[in-house]
């Protein structure tokens, strides 16, 4: 899943700079999980808001909303009626979201209060690693299902480099040689042959950004009448 | 030197070459005296590509300032900042100023070096950089397209026979060897039994290997080294003839122990040369050749 | 600092809040039943004396303890706040008390970000029979309240609340309804406080 961190509380301060009513909305899907913008972090953030307002001697309302999602519309749709009332949004969703709720409700100032950091796993409670960098051209067939575009700092095709370092990378001494560790798999199933194998150069086109899919299902369907 | 560096690889026993670092700046001066002083003392000379990730004048210009200077240049060329189009347009570019040899590496990260904040690139690997050579030899270019004149480079790669697990290593060399590797300058190596145990997996028949030597100056240096540096491993008897040297003669006993080191490699006729680093202390490296012989 | 921050400062440096009041600081304690608040009782039944300042309220378990709760405790003018759970292993919902730990932990970070001393929050281990060390941690932040002077949202909270701190101790208000997906109002929030009861009448919640 997505995973996002809060910004630094004097960050998201400085976007409320001026504004007198305050919206926090919240995202009850991914951000949820990880513990950064669902309900019970919304409490806490306009809590601290509030705490901080009021220690500065700033006069600020500051009101809290969870929706289940905000990269659906149909989720956000009913603050319709009741965003006018405030001077800007600060959302808590990752940065799909918020912008989908910027798009919908473009009248108002929409803050974003978290940074989206990457795609990927639960490793234990509180603690999320990344695993997926959505490079639209899957290969984990290849590597025995680790993926080198993320797990490799330097995303080679052809590795290890001269930097790994008795398993670990060089880059980051904590971090495991993604290749290394394809060596260990492939072996362990049988498939070095895999590895030996020269991987060409990666098609970047077709992860050429904004990226749009429609599913087949939904393309245009002609309708072949004998 | 005269001689192209390929032609000394096919008819010379034993070949040399040594390093230099371009300036992080516009003043050669010092590096026209480090090119003079090695230009006709090895058969080639590298020039590394903004090394360890910090920021200097490219390889390509002075390549080009050491064939103005008579020398034999051997251009560097990692994948970390620059992307397919820019790769393969500075090989053109660097066959047109007349350069000839090329050593396609991966690159470090951009964090070690001083632009931390910089994008990295690594849009391919070394082994597709030496295919995209390879290629460019043909007369074709990586998408296909013919070009209007082709390139006969000398190919070469860096392989770390230090490195642990090593089996993945040994696969790597034998695919860039299939890409078209035609010569290898190893990372640095100074125990000649665990070398003699990697050339026989290894098995580089065909390619010419040079073995890396990097100048210690100092025992701190080597422990530093054996802690930071990924595949190298200076054995203790080493760093203990380092430290018994008197003060600020340890430099000496590092030129004596890589005198040493390549004097056995050539005599025992272990692999096709050595490859000198040493850089910051380019003046020594004569030193280091008179020792050898 | 701004000017009401500076006159805050300057009330507490001089810890005069109200006029002609001395700064007498008000401590919340969370006890847990099983542990802490038993040692509360018997620190009473000891007849120990300990600082009045402290304020106990009873927790089935530190468990339920979540940062929202004592970050509103230091909103509504604690000017300490402890958690007092059972010794590591002794919880009697097993585990309460080690996420009480780590909850506080956050919460002294969370306070931290806004400006407030994270000193003045803490989780103490109180075992059921150990009266005098309640007693000794109940003064212990009472001291340290002192030292570190007032809340500065005593302030905001004395506005809030007509000038007098006091909540009806025993009235147990409606559970909260539920928040998922409705719109929380500053107007609700407030609607929610307990009435205040003032020599003057009691003013509903604000």
């Amino acid at each position: 899943m997505i995973v996002a961190k809060r910004k630094p509380l004097e960050q998201i301060e400085g976007f409320l700079e001026g504004a007198e009513r305050v919206l926090v909305v919240g995202c009850g899907t991914c951000v949820a999980v990880c513990m950064a913008g669902g309900e019970k972090e919304v409490e806490i953030l306009a809590e601290q808001l509030r705490m901080r307002a009021k220690l500065a001697g700033r006069r600020q309302q500051i009101d809290e909303v969870t929706v289940t999602r905000q990269c659906d519309r149909e989720y956000f749709a009913p603050l319709a009626a009741c965003v006018d009332q405030y001077d800007l949004l600060l959302s808590t969703a990752c940065g799909a979201g918020v912008q989908f709720l910027a798009e919908r409700f473009d009248h108002k100032p929409v803050l974003p209060a978290l940074n989206t950091l990457f795609i990927g796993v639960a490793e234990g409670p509180g603690v999320w690693s990344q695993r997926c960098t959505a490079c639209a051209d899957c290969i984990l067939d290849q590597t025995g299902g680790i993926c080198p575009m993320t797990m490799c700092a330097k995303n080679l095709l052809n590795g290890p480099c001269g930097g790994t370092n008795h398993g670990k990378c060089e880059v980051d001494g904590t971090k495991d040689c993604a290749w290394t560790l394809i060596y260990r798999r492939l072996e362990k199933l049988g498939r070095l042959d895999l590895l030996k194998k020269i991987q060409l150069p990666k098609d970047y086109s077709v992860a050429t950004k904004p990226a749009r899919f429609t599913h087949e299902a939904f393309q245009k369907a002609e309708n072949q009448e004998p | 030197m005269g001689v192209p560096f390929r032609q000394a690889c096919q008819e010379k026993k034993f070949v040399i070459t040594a390093e230099i670092g371009p300036p992080k700046g516009t003043d050669i001066e010092p590096l026209i005296h480090h090119i003079e002083l090695l230009k006709d003392k090895v058969d080639g000379l590298n020039v590394t590509d903004n090394q360890s990730s910090v920021m200097r004048v490219s390889s390509m210009a002075v390549c080009r300032l050491i064939l103005d200077h008579g020398g034999e240049p051997i251009l560097q060329l990692t994948c970390r900042d620059r992307n397919r189009l820019a790769l393969q347009s500075e090989l053109l570019s660097a066959w047109v100023l007349g350069i000839r040899n090329v050593l396609c590496l991966t690159g470090d990260y951009v964090t070690v070096g001083d632009h931390p904040q910089a994008k990295p690139v690594f849009d391919l690997d070394s082994v597709q950089l030496l295919v995209t050579v390879s290629g460019m030899n043909e007369g074709k270019d990586l998408a296909g397209n013919d070009l209007q004149g082709k390139t006969d480079f000398f190919a070469g790669a860096v392989v770390t026979p230090e490195a642990d697990p090593i089996e993945p290593q040994i696969i790597k060399f034998h695919k860039k060897i299939a890409a078209g590797a035609q010569f290898f300058q190893t990372q640095a190596i100074y125990d000649l039994d665990n070398f003699k145990r990697f050339l026989d997996r290894a098995q580089p028949n065909g390619v010419k290997l040079l073995a890396g030597i990097v100048l210690l100056v100092s025992a701190g240096m080597a422990r530093y080294m054996n802690k930071n540096v990924p595949g190298i491993m200076v054995p203790d008897h080493l760093i203990d003839r380092l430290a018994s040297a008197p003060k600020g003669k340890a430099i000496e006993m590092g030129i004596q122990i890589a005198g040493e080191m390549i004097r056995k490699i050539r005599d025992e006729k272990l692999c096709d040369g050595v490859h000198i680093m040493a850089i910051g202390k380019e003046e020594r490296v004569p030193d280091i050749l008179r020792t050898a012989e | 600092m701004n000017d009401t921050q500076a006159s805050h400062a300057a009330h507490g440096a001089g810890h005069e809040l109200e006029t002609g009041k001395a700064y007498e600081p008000k401590v919340v304690a969370y006890c847990c039943t099983y542990c802490a608040y038993t040692a509360a009782d018997l620190a009473g039944s000891m007849r120990l004396s300990y600082s009045p300042q402290v304020r106990i309220i009873k927790t089935l378990c530190t468990g339920k303890i979540d940062a929202l709760l004592l970050l509103k405790a230091f909103e509504e003018g604690a000017d300490a706040v402890f958690v007092a759970g059972c010794n590591i292993g002794d919880c009697h919902f097993l585990e309460g008390n080690l996420r009480a730990i780590q909850v506080v932990a956050h919460a002294k970070h969370l306070l931290a970000e806004i400006g407030l001393e994270p000193e003045r929050l803490e989780f103490f281990h109180i075992p059921a029979s150990a009266g005098p060390l309640f007693a000794q941690r109940a003064n212990q932040m009472v001291e340290r309240a002192m030292a570190l002077g007032p809340n500065p949202l005593r302030f905001s909270a004395h506005e809030k609340y007509g000038k007098k701190l006091q909540r009806e101790p025993d009235s147990h208000p409606a559970l909260p309804p539920a928040r998922f997906g409705r719109l929380v109002t500053e107007a609700e929030r407030e609607k929610g406080a307990t009435p205040v009861r003032t020599p003057e009448g009691t003013i509903p919640g604000a």
